[in-house]
């Protein structure tokens, strides 16, 4: 069972941690249709113990599957990289295409250095090693919206390589603990970005915009140590933040910032890889997970039938659930990459090897650069826990709702609150409400101050907890009223009065004397019994605790 | 010095030019197999069903004609008779020569700028906006979009026997 905390936190769309049962299993049989929630492919690089399906068939083998991702993320700089245009997003057609964009004759690519430094940077989070002479090549392939006829890209010495990305997963019967695994960094590269093609099929055209043609891209090519959607959901999420942490990307995968490609294969332990299919056109993390799974599920079941698996490129159909065969790319593709004539190598330095008396535009040292990191993620979980005490999956959930982190701390500075109340409101009450009402933090309508105010006022016992609950949901309404007002309006204040409260239990009890017997009985719900009914005369003003001091005071010897 | 070391090699028998002829191409070794895409973590895996990249010309130098019609494709040019053929073979041939230079241990030059360090930009905007313009060539606009063909229109598959379409 999971966490309550964890399953009302549980920001939809967005795999914070990820649910493995006991392992990566598989079901065996066909696809039963779209939902492919709960397959998994087993891992072959954890030691984890199988668990079969229920009802074996005849010579059933086991499978291990393969998940190696792509990742593209577009480079968050004011111009493009080889070219002086500007990069944004939703332009009038055409609008931001220099003539190299254009790829007119008589133009040259000029290199960005924000889009360099962004690199290093990148590199540096995933604890690369940094080429400090990387190099250039062309990709020469036809398409309508590449108008050069080739991309310029890093094949052969990239600027970063041989890294590793950290990722928490959810594990064990309880889910409750949580294993770190690791997938190594191939390599981080810059390329350019293609056009856009709009597919117009009532004209059977495909009208194309270069705006988007030259924009800088980092590919970072991941291992294939992955074995399931859920592992690469999660990979991809927690690069997504180190890119929005460090700045180098806005990654929001709905605009197009960030793209992944999957190429998934399964093979019988022991033996060797099986062809692999790659699938392209995932534009949410919920769907990269599903189209894995899915994927995965269809090439277990066609082996199992005696098919075979074409090394083809499919896209994912989200309505359908399931991956199709994209139009057929005249076959294997033949890049015929050469290095790129036009630019020499780019060197980049550190402290140690600055040349002297340099530009300092001209140069980049990749020490001052390191030095100049911003928090990245997985630090800043681990300072959650150690300042605020939460637990590990807290400071998950805190990190993966945009703008959750932000309004957390904000709460924090206006409240005395302790922080692991605060921590409960904001990922339980406060989350669970944004949900339900399906929100984001940015619309909330309750304000950190406000939260803070009410938080405050249950600190300092002024209105119970169940009362702040109510408070709470007016403040939802927006109607403009604080904590305190809502109190005083609705007179939720806890009775201060001690004596008060002892006369009305004295008379409660006096005006139940049946209860009263069943509790000198012995009977142990006889007196939660009588506690709601002093609650209920005190007009739910009264704290629960105290009363039942009280009670159980007045009714000992 | 350094010409005299040439010449010494030059002058070497042509048992052992023959030999470098139809080593292996010292490109595909920095660049892994090409036909994926350099990916190498592809390389172990099952082949796939689809053609892979005809074979370079051997000793002797004739080139295939599925090679002619893979490079057609690729190049979008037409090597429209036999004489062309024949001079592809020659120009091949005559830049075989080159493995004749040792170069063991020695890194491929790829640009004579090589001892020089790319130039970088400022991130600053100074281009663009000139859609007009840069629509002007196109014969066919819509709505400042340029026109293209619904999807890449693939070459004719030619015949085996004779590979090209006018002789």
């Amino acid at each position: 069972m999971a966490a309550p905390i964890l399953r009302r936190g549980f920001p939809g769309g967005r795999w914070a941690l990820v649910w493995i049962h006991g392992g990566c299993r598989h079901r065996n049989g066909a696809p039963t249709g779209p939902t492919h929630g709960s397959t998994r492919g087993r891992s072959s690089v954890a030691q984890q113990s199988l668990q079969t399906a229920q009802k074996p068939r005849k010579g059933e083998h086991k499978w291990e599957t393969v998940v190696g991702l792509e990742v593209h993320a577009q480079i968050s700089s004011n111009s493009k990289l080889f070219s002086g245009s500007k990069v944004c997003f939703a332009a009038p057609p055409n609008s931001l295409v220099s003539f190299f964009d254009a790829s007119l004759p008589g133009t040259l690519p000029v290199l960005n250095r924000r889009c360099v430094e962004a690199a290093v940077m990148t590199g540096l989070a995933l604890n690369c090693r940094i080429n400090k002479k990387s190099l250039f090549d062309r990709k020469h392939y036809f398409y309508a919206d590449l108008p050069a006829g080739y991309q310029i890209t890093q094949q052969r010495l990239p600027i970063a390589a041989q890294g590793s990305l950290k990722y928490s997963i959810c594990t064990g019967q309880r889910r409750s603990q949580m294993v770190t695994k690791t997938v190594r960094i191939k390599q981080i590269q810059l390329e350019q970005d293609s056009g856009k093609s709009l597919h117009d099929d009532l004209r059977c055209q495909t009208l194309v915009d270069l705006n988007r043609a030259g924009v800088g891209l980092l590919e970072v090519v991941l291992e294939p140590d992955l074995c399931c959607g859920e592992e690469a959901a999660t990979v991809v999420r927690e690069l997504q933040l180190i890119l929005q942490a460090l700045g180098a990307s806005q990654a929001n995968m709905a605009e197009g910032q960030l793209r992944v490609d999957a190429n998934i294969s399964v093979h019988h332990p022991g033996e060797p890889l099986g062809v692999r299919t790659e699938v392209k056109n995932l534009n949410s993390i919920r769907f990269l997970a599903k189209a894995i799974d899915y994927e995965i599920q269809r090439q277990i079941s066609e082996l199992e039938n005696g098919g075979e698996i074409l090394n083809e490129t499919r896209s994912f159909d989200h309505k359908l659930g399931c991956t199709v065969p994209m139009r057929d790319k005249e076959g294997e593709q033949d890049y015929r990459f050469m290095p790129e004539p036009n630019l020499p190598p780019l060197v980049l330095y550190d402290t140690s090897c600055l040349p002297a008396g340099a530009d300092p535009q001209q140069v980049i040292n990749i020490d001052r650069i390191r030095d100049s990191l911003p928090e990245l993620p997985s630090v800043t979980r681990d300072r959650l826990v150690g300042e605020y005490g939460m637990l590990p999956e807290h400071s998950f959930v805190l990190l993966n709702e945009v703008g959750l982190l932000e309004f957390f701390q904000n709460v924090m500075k206006e409240t005395r609150a302790e922080p692991k109340k605060v921590t409960n409101w904001v990922l339980n009450t406060f989350l669970g409400y944004l949900k339900q009402q399906n929100l984001a933090v940015s619309e909330s309508p309750v304000t950190p101050s406000a939260l803070a105010e009410l938080l405050n006022l249950l600190d300092r016992k002024v209105i119970s907890s169940s009362a702040a609950k109510q408070v709470f949901g007016e403040l939802c309404k927006a109607e403009g009223k604080t904590a305190t007002q809502i109190v005083s309006e609705q007179r939720l204040e806890l009775m201060q009065d001690r004596e008060e409260l002892e006369r009305l239990c004295h008379a409660t009890m006096d005006e139940h004397p049946q209860v009263v017997m069943d509790m000198k009985g012995g009977n142990p719900r006889a007196i939660n019994k009588l506690i709601g009914l002093v609650r209920r005369a005190s007009l739910s003003r009264a704290d629960p605790t105290v009363i039942k001091e009280i009670l159980e005071r007045k009714l000992s010897p | 010095m350094l010409a005299r070391t040439v010449r010494v090699r030059l002058r070497a028998p042509l048992g052992r030019l023959r030999e470098f002829a139809s080593k292996a191409d010292p490109w595909a070794k920095a660049w892994g197999s090409s036909a994926d895409g350099g990916q190498g973590q592809e390389a172990e895996r099952a082949s796939p069903r689809t053609r892979s990249t005809p074979a370079a010309p051997q000793e002797g130098g004739r080139v295939s004609a599925e090679l002619i019609e893979h490079l057609q494709r690729l190049a979008l040019v037409d090597f429209g008779s036999r004489e062309a053929v024949a001079r592809l073979e020659k120009a091949i041939a005559f830049a075989d020569r080159l493995h004749a230079v040792d170069t063991d241990g020695v890194e491929p030059m790829a640009s004579v700028l090589e001892d020089r360090c790319v130039y970088l930009r400022a991130d600053n905007v100074g281009e663009g906006s000139c859609a007009e313009e840069v629509l002007q060539n196109s014969r066919h606009i819509v709505e400042e979009y340029f026109v293209a063909p619904p999807g890449n229109i693939p070459l004719p598959k030619l015949g085996k026997q004779d590979p090209f379409s006018h002789s």
